[in-house]
């Protein structure tokens, strides 16, 4: 589906992260992410950080050209989106912890919402930690982390979670952050005998599941991801290792 | 009692099955277990996941289209929904030649594989087409109709004496069978399938997405990077259909259709036109990869109530 939907609110996350919420009529699942086209720049995967009936929303952390370029947008500006792609999590397994690292933090949002869940937030440093009043307002406990000890728990997402899961059962984890915290958060899930939920990314062209330009050995992350379990994960080669350029070349991440 | 009934079923079930259609095919020399392929650009960018088509019941598989370099096709974006389809503009990204040796090699155990190439004239199809058939590749297939691809693809192909010179020297160098793939945006498609029949080409396959564009009002310029780019989908059936008859009253050798299929009556439309054997892209989105074994059990399931023993019972029927 394509929509040329209108911007709505401009939210600010933090100093390099802003939320843009938009009427959207789609039926959209936590985890699902949209195509979004800048015009003369780029057209860019962007996880639905919020789903409140037809009020459904992006945070976007300006890196890029294309994500400076949305960051100028204002309220009543226009964004031209398709999807909802992916399939999504699976808020039906048991007991969850939900940890967002940095700007995945938006990607795992919905599923706090929907569940109230415990989370964790992970973040470099306490300015960059990002939506924690929509956390707090959802979540069953919220915990903070920082790389640099500044806010809350002093060390990464995976050392948190594992302090956690000592102290209380869980059935399944989720996670959406950078590639290299959820091989380790995939790694500790496998130690400890939790099943885990992991959205992964990679370079996307058509989002729809016929390119195969996004594929992790044979798994197309726009459509039979972007989430895995801890089993198809134990498959998947690349995971942790590698990703391909726009060419399809494979480039190692170490 | 219990045990005879049993053994009843069991004397039975054999005489079923060699009633029942068989989906052999075979496309000049090249003998494929099932009429369907994967389309050029669709989930046949690595190795594993050409495997997964072929395991989720192609009779081949057919690769991007891979050039002498590495390219990274069109900017973002190079693809949108259309009703009843998709318009893309990839613009044949693809690892090079070089690179594309570790795909091949994965992908070659699993079943037929049909290399497609791309290049600006004889001498690169030449080269890439040896590459291919040293990696193990069943049967080449020159991209002679991507319509978004400057210098490339269509440019060189809707010229008949290019597209001559272009086969020729291709099937000099190397020896499995060469394919031609050819555009609809073109009112000479029977000559330029002349042509392929007469420098000595081995199949035909057709046809390539239909040149598009695509405008966003609110935003006043066209969505692709590209800004034109492909029709690809479920529309394009009726054209793919017509295109594959026309050829078939042009030239001899066996035809490859390709264009919308999503169901068994899409794929028996190309065949009854004249092909031997089809191939399918969009519906792997639309449907999902299991378009292939959905199509594999209907098809067969019409040609027992039909009475076609064979693909090749249907191949051309809708001819005069």
């Amino acid at each position: 589906m394509t929509d040329v939907v209108r911007i709505v609110d401009v939210v600010d996350e933090c100093y390099d992260t802003k939320t843009f919420v938009f009427e959207w009529g789609a039926e959209v699942r936590p985890g699902q992410f949209v195509m979004v086209w800048v015009p003369g720049v780029d057209e860019i995967p962007m996880s639905v950080s919020g789903i409140d009936g037809n009020r459904k929303s992006i945070t976007v952390k300006a890196i890029g050209e294309a994500t400076r370029a949305i960051h100028q947008l204002k309220a009543g500006d226009h964004l031209r989106i398709r999807g909802p792609f992916g399939n999504g999590f699976d808020l039906g397994c048991g007991e969850m912890l939900i940890i967002g690292g940095g700007v995945g933090t938006a990607a795992i949002m919905p599923a706090v919402k929907a569940t109230g869940a415990d989370t964790i937030i992970a973040a470099r440093s306490d300015r960059d930690v990002i939506m924690e009043s929509v956390a707090s307002g959802s979540a069953g406990s919220l915990w903070i982390a920082t790389d640099d000890g500044s806010r809350g728990f002093h060390g990464n997402a995976v050392q948190l979670m594992r302090e956690r899961i000592a102290e209380k059962h869980y059935d399944c984890v989720l996670a959406c952050g950078p590639e290299v915290m959820l091989w380790f958060t995939y790694k500790a899930c496998e130690e400890l005998g939790v099943d885990c939920q992991l959205s992964l990314e990679r370079y996307m062209k058509c989002g729809a599941g016929v390119c195969g330009c996004c594929v992790m050995d044979d798994s197309r992350v726009c459509r039979d991801g972007p989430v895995f379990t801890r089993d198809q994960l134990s498959k998947l080669t690349e995971f942790g290792k590698s990703k391909r350029d726009a060419c399809g070349r494979v480039v190692s991440f170490r | 009692m219990r045990r005879s009934a049993e053994f009843a079923i069991f004397i039975v079930a054999p005489s079923i099955i060699s009633d029942m259609a068989s989906l052999k095919t075979r496309v000049g020399t090249l003998d494929l277990e099932r009429p369907g392929m994967v389309a050029s650009g669709i989930m046949d960018e690595t190795g594993p996941s050409l495997v997964r088509m072929m395991e989720c019941g192609c009779g081949a598989v057919v690769t991007k289209s891979i050039g002498l370099q590495p390219n990274q096709g069109h900017a973002n974006p190079c693809f949108t929904e259309v009703d009843g389809g998709y318009v893309n503009a990839m613009g044949l990204p693809n690892p090079g030649i070089e690179e594309f040796a570790s795909e091949m090699e994965v992908a070659v155990r699993a079943g037929p594989v049909i290399g497609s190439i791309y290049g600006a004239g004889p001498g690169d199809f030449s080269e890439l087409a040896g590459r291919m058939e040293d990696y193990g590749a069943s049967a080449v297939e020159l991209n002679l109709s991507c319509p978004h691809a400057k210098g490339f693809g269509m440019e060189v192909g809707t010229d008949p004496a290019m597209v001559g010179s272009i086969v020729s020297a291709v099937k000099s160098a190397v020896s499995i069978p060469v394919w031609a793939k050819l555009t609809p945006n073109t009112h000479i498609l029977q000559d330029i399938g002349r042509a392929v029949q007469d420098a000595g080409g081995d199949a035909i396959v057709a046809i390539n997405t239909l040149k598009a564009m695509v405008i966003e009002p609110e935003f006043a310029r066209p969505l692709l990077s590209n800004r034109f780019g492909g029709l690809s989908g479920k529309c394009l059936l009726p054209v793919g259909v017509r295109a594959i008859y026309d050829l078939r009253t042009a030239v001899d050798i066996p035809l490859v259709g390709v264009g919308g299929i999503e169901t068994w009556r899409d794929a028996a439309q190309y065949i009854m036109a004249g092909a031997s054997a089809f191939q399918i892209g969009s519906a792997v989105g639309t449907i999902g990869p299991e378009v292939f074994s959905l199509i594999n059990d209907d098809l067969s399931a019409f040609m027992d109530e039909y009475g076609y023993g064979h693909i090749s019972d249907m191949v051309g029927v809708a001819h005069d």
